[in-house]
């Protein structure tokens, strides 16, 4: 069972809660003060991506955030429920430069398809030392993870 | 907090002051005064980036968006950013070879007048 669970409605505006809660909780997992920012921007891109997926195929259904606390590891797991969604791909993730290099795939992070689609999971690969993304029949997960020293609390 | 955003001229360049998040709910204010200031022909920008708590993907992508425009009419956009949580970001998705960036908005003043 993770430590903290949250679900929430795929709008822009609750990516910001889901962030907070997620350094919160890193925070109370022992992860180094240091890494904090990254757990935030990280966990914030993972969910600005499952929002914009769940928008465009099931804007009914809540993204849902698992946050655990293994005792080294913290760990944050974002389930989307859009199958096939479009920016998804994970092979983005490894041309974290495709913006400066001059890609054009359409995104939704900017209508002039400025930055192209998979970016935000570059820059997850960029922050956290451990991702995992997996596309299944039922959705997509970004699984991340930082080092957390056991509670002493 | 949420996002704040000014602007003002200064030796002919549209300086615009950043405070706050830049993200996929509040990048779009951003992307629109962009957008306005362009079709304003403001096609020299300094972006103000020093009260900027927050910046992701998308707000990357608003910032890129601008920087197409202006180039469209042979301008520029430069940010003025000292932050190392926001510099670090355009580093991991180099961005930092696409983008001036500057220690003062004075020094990006400087910067761009030295080009022309």
């Amino acid at each position: 069972m993770a430590t903290v669970e949250v679900a929430f409605t795929p709008l822009p505006a609750h990516v910001r809660t889901a962030r907070l809660v997620a350094t919160a909780v890193a925070r109370r997992s022992g992860v180094d003060e240091a890494l904090l920012d990254e757990v935030r921007l990280a966990v914030g891109e993972a969910c600005s991506r499952a929002v914009e997926a769940h928008r465009r195929h099931c804007p009914a259904e809540p993204v849902r955030i698992e946050m655990t606390d293994l005792g080294e590891r913290f760990v944050v797991v974002v389930r989307d429920s859009a199958p096939g969604a479009a920016g998804t791909q994970p092979a983005g993730a490894s041309a974290p430069s495709a913006a400066a290099n001059g890609a054009s795939v359409p995104s939704s992070a900017d209508d002039d398809g400025a930055i192209p689609a998979g970016f935000g999971l570059a820059v997850i690969s960029g922050l956290a030392d451990d991702v995992r993304v997996s596309s299944t029949s039922s959705g997509v997960s970004v699984q991340m993870s930082w080092p957390s020293a056991v509670a002493t609390a | 907090m949420d996002l704040k955003l000014g602007h003002y001229n200064k030796d002919g360049i549209e300086v615009v002051d950043v405070e706050g998040e830049i993200d996929v709910y509040t990048a779009p204010r951003l992307r629109e005064l962009l957008i306005d200031l362009v079709n304003k022909n403001n096609y020299q920008l300094v972006v103000n980036m020093e009260k900027v708590e927050f910046l992701d993907s998308t707000g990357l992508g608003v910032l890129v968006g601008g920087l197409k425009r202006v180039r469209a009419h042979d301008g520029s956009l430069d940010l003025v950013c000292t932050q190392e949580r926001i510099l670090k970001i355009f580093r991991i998705t180099g961005l930092t070879k696409v983008f001036g960036i500057h220690g003062t908005v004075d020094a990006a003043i400087a910067a761009k007048q030295s080009e022309k």
